[in-house]
């Protein structure tokens, strides 16, 4: 193999194979990244078993071939190139050495036979349809701040992707819970989604699918089985498994008889929170809210550091309310709203309590209270 | 070179014996009057204790343990030569020494003793760390004008204080750091006083093999061994990184070790970390009902000592270890602390039904860490678990009932399986 291919292409390539791949493992080839270069580009693969990322890149092609490297140090070295240089990679095949070249920067790293690298098998998708690049990024943008991280609860490591029946007609919806919080965030459905079988995808692979994202309106092309879920732009595919489980039914959990409504404006309410908070150590700090007649005051008092309190205006017009949350909670959820107010629905200073932005309802956030 | 004799105490600077006692018991050492970081280890503590109280059992071999599975928990030197070790199995000591007196223990007893020591120790220094009741580190740095004798005297005369008073004998190992006031304890026992000085530090380690660190049991032996690593001298060789890349977060402190090097301080009752409990089955079992009731019984036990602390923990282990002693953990990390032994329990439960099938096990354990205080555990319910709240509830008001009437005034029937 013998390629030159600009640093900042080859950059962004290796990049996406260097966080695929796992820091810590014991099989050696599962660090590297398989390089195949043919025609006019090189495709960069890399795995964990779980997730797999191939991603294309144009380059000039002397001579054809393959070979695996570790993708860390590969990173490191063009992260660390000069922007701009034309970076020359030369694999002999029978050296087990790979060339690096870029100006008066030479390198040598050790390669490992490509025949080793695991590549994930193909399968049968179900489901194919497209969706663009901002839907997708709404969906698993809003909801990836509830996953579990819970080991004994693995079917909540990861966001339950799924067609449901919403008020205005099926949707395709997005669910993350971890037990004290849940956000439930809706999209238009796709041409060819409705047959999508349910999957629950793990949090590293959102994580990986977020870099997918970041070009604005790309159209996505999504493709789901029982077993996998995989996203493609033109340049890069990504195919994960999906986790083995059952998503507990979550509509069980959303509160629909809520009367108590309060409304706010998102930003001043994360600000106040964060501010009280402040006088806290505690890892889950409590914040007690009291409402009463448009006025909502926020308080922290931790006995051991001191306490705080803040005052604001807000819309409220029922009875006297006093009800504590977990303070990262709120603001997590508080900084979901991008738009318009952020409207919370109590019913008990026990029971669940709801907020959505503005009147919109298809992106619904449910925290649990905790006891101050 | 400064020495010191144990017996009399009297500091000189050269001979084999004792110049004024004539004593052979003698300690010397370039660094002697420089070296402050000390590990005081009783000798064969629980046995010393009971030949102490009765003097027939003096030269016959005792082994304190017991039970049908139980092990060794400590042998005398007698006990020793057959090839006693403590945690050996009971039936494979009497097999060595089958003219062993066996004793249970009494625990209450070898606990008052271990308070006299401490109280003794207490004199010498404010900064103890103990480790057990027969163990402890002293750092006697900054004691010398204050005792007008350096640390390696005060140290002598506590042991001799222990031997006349308390009618024990304890080692000790004087140095610049714990790792190797540890090891040094142990060089010259029982009854023994070694000293491990800053020059010959490295020269000491470099042929010493791995297993001589704290921590480093046959798992990590074999990953180190896997890595061609036996010897303080083969650690050496490696660069920092390359240690914590294979290692991990180990791989630093064996980076140090290697030097002889370990900046860990005596820190007097250093905070508790976790809180556990654990049982060893009078037979192997792997019945799934009398495994629950274990788990329960044994989550109710570190709920119990966590309430009774006011302490709580965000992450709950599970222990298990099968018949050919295997050990098996497996934790999982909630999202908020907790005390309730309902949640400790549906926790290990759960991770029971992760690995559980595949007994039979000799040995449960259960545990919380990564501990915080009771303020901010179990306040939030569950969206998923409903029944949560209730049975939270339902806990606490059990345990006021228990607060008042005792604690067998109301159980679950689970317990009583």
């Amino acid at each position: 193999m013998k390629i030159s291919i600009e640093r900042g292409t080859l950059l962004k390539a290796v990049g996406q194979a260097q966080s695929v791949v796992e820091r810590r493992n014991t099989i050696p080839i599962l660090a590297n990244v398989l390089m195949e270069a043919e025609g006019d580009s090189v495709s960069f693969r890399a795995t964990d078993l779980d997730i797999e990322v191939v991603d294309k890149a144009p380059a000039q092609v002397e001579r054809a071939g393959a070979t695996t490297v570790s993708a860390v140090t590969l990173h490191e070295i063009v992260r660390k190139l000069p922007d701009g240089a034309l970076v020359q990679l030369v694999d002999d095949g029978a050296s087990g050495k790979l060339e690096v070249t870029a100006g008066r920067s030479h390198f040598t790293l050790a390669t490992l036979p490509k025949e080793d690298f695991p590549v994930m098998a193909s399968s049968e998708y179900q489901s194919n349809f497209s969706a663009p690049a901002p839907v997708l990024r709404r969906l698993f943008d809003k909801s990836k701040f509830a996953i579990s991280t819970e080991e004994t609860r693995y079917y909540l490591n990861g966001v339950y992707m799924h067609v449901a029946e919403a008020e205005e007609g099926r949707v395709l919806r997005c669910v993350a819970t971890d037990g004290h919080r849940l956000a439930r965030i809706d999209a238009d459905l796709p041409d060819g989604a409705e047959d999508m079988p349910g999957v629950i995808v793990p949090r590293k692979t959102v994580g990986e699918l977020r870099k997918l994202l970041d070009d604005d309106d790309m159209q996505i092309a999504v493709s789901v089985s029982e077993t996998k879920i995989r996203f493609a732009t033109p340049e890069i595919t990504l195919t994960s498994k999906v986790i083995d489980g059952t998503f507990p039914d979550y509509s069980r959990v959303i509160p629909i008889g809520n009367t108590r409504q309060m409304e706010v404006d998102a930003q001043e309410f994360a600000k106040a929170v964060d501010r009280v908070a402040t006088v806290s150590s505690e890892r889950s700090r409590a914040v007690k809210l009291q409402l009463d007649e448009d006025r909502l005051v926020l308080s922290v008092n931790a006995p051991d550091s001191g306490a705080a309190e803040e005052e604001l205006a807000v819309a409220y017009g029922d009875e006297k309310l006093e009800i504590g949350f977990n303070a990262k909670y709120l603001l997590e959820i508080a900084s979901q709203v991008d738009r318009e107010n952020a409207v919370f629905l109590f019913n008990s200073a026990g029971d669940p309590t709801l907020m959505r932005e503005g009147t919109d309802q298809s992106a619904v956030y449910v925290v649990m209270p905790m006891r101050v | 070179m400064p020495a010191l004799c144990r017996d009399c105490l009297t500091r000189f600077e050269t001979g084999r014996r004792c110049p004024a006692c004539r004593s052979p018991r003698i300690v010397a050492h370039p660094e002697l009057d420089s070296l402050s970081i000390a590990h005081m280890d009783c000798d064969a503590f629980y046995a010393s204790v009971e030949k102490r109280d009765n003097p027939e059992l003096r030269d016959k071999p005792v082994i304190i343990g017991g039970g049908k599975r139980g092990v060794v928990s400590t042998a005398c030197y007698i006990a020793r030569i057959k090839g006693v070790r403590s945690a050996m199995p009971m039936f494979q000591a009497l097999k060595l020494c089958p003219e062993a007196v066996v004793l249970k223990g009494r625990m209450e007893t070898y606990v008052e003793v271990s308070r006299q020591v401490r109280a003794m120790m207490e004199e010498l220094t404010p900064s103890i760390e103990p480790l057990s009741l027969d163990e402890a580190f002293l750092d006697l740095t900054g004691t010398a004008r204050l005792h007008g004798q350096p640390p390696a005297v005060m140290l002598a005369r506590l042991t001799r204080r222990m031997k006349a008073e308390l009618g024990i004998t304890g080692s000790i190992g004087l140095s610049h750091n714990k790792f190797l006031a540890k090891v040094a304890s142990d060089l010259d026992k029982p009854h023994g006083f070694a000293v491990i000085g800053r020059a010959e530090t490295e020269a000491f380690l470099a042929p010493k093999p791995v297993r001589l660190i704290w921590g480093i049991g046959p798992a990590a032996q074999e990953s180190l061994e896997a890595a061609g690593i036996r010897t303080f001298a083969d650690l050496k060789r490696w660069e920092k990184d390359q240690l914590i890349a294979r290692f991990g977060a180990m791989g630093d402190r064996l980076y140090h070790l290697a030097r002889g090097e370990d900046r860990r301080r005596v820190t007097r009752d250093a905070p508790v970390k976790s809180i556990s409990n654990e049982t060893t089955f009078g037979e192997d079992t792997a019945d799934p009902d009398i495994l629950d009731g274990h788990i329960w019984r044994l989550a109710e036990k570190v709920s119990d000592r966590a309430k009774a602390k006011g302490q709580a923990g965000r992450v709950v282990t599970l222990k298990l270890k099968r018949a050919n002693h295997r050990l098996l953990t497996r934790q999982s990390r909630l999202p908020d602390a907790t005390q309730m032994a309902d949640r400790i329990y549906r926790t290990a439960r759960e991770l029971f039904e992760i690995v559980g099938p595949e007994g039979p096990y000799r040995l449960l354990g259960v545990g919380i860490s990564q501990l915080t205080g009771a303020e901010a555990a179990d306040r939030a319910g569950d969206l998923l678990d409903p029944h949560a709240l209730q049975r939270a509830q339902a806990e606490r008001a059990t345990d006021a009932i228990r607060e008042r009437f005792g604690p067998d005034a109301i159980v679950k029937g689970r317990s009583l399986r």
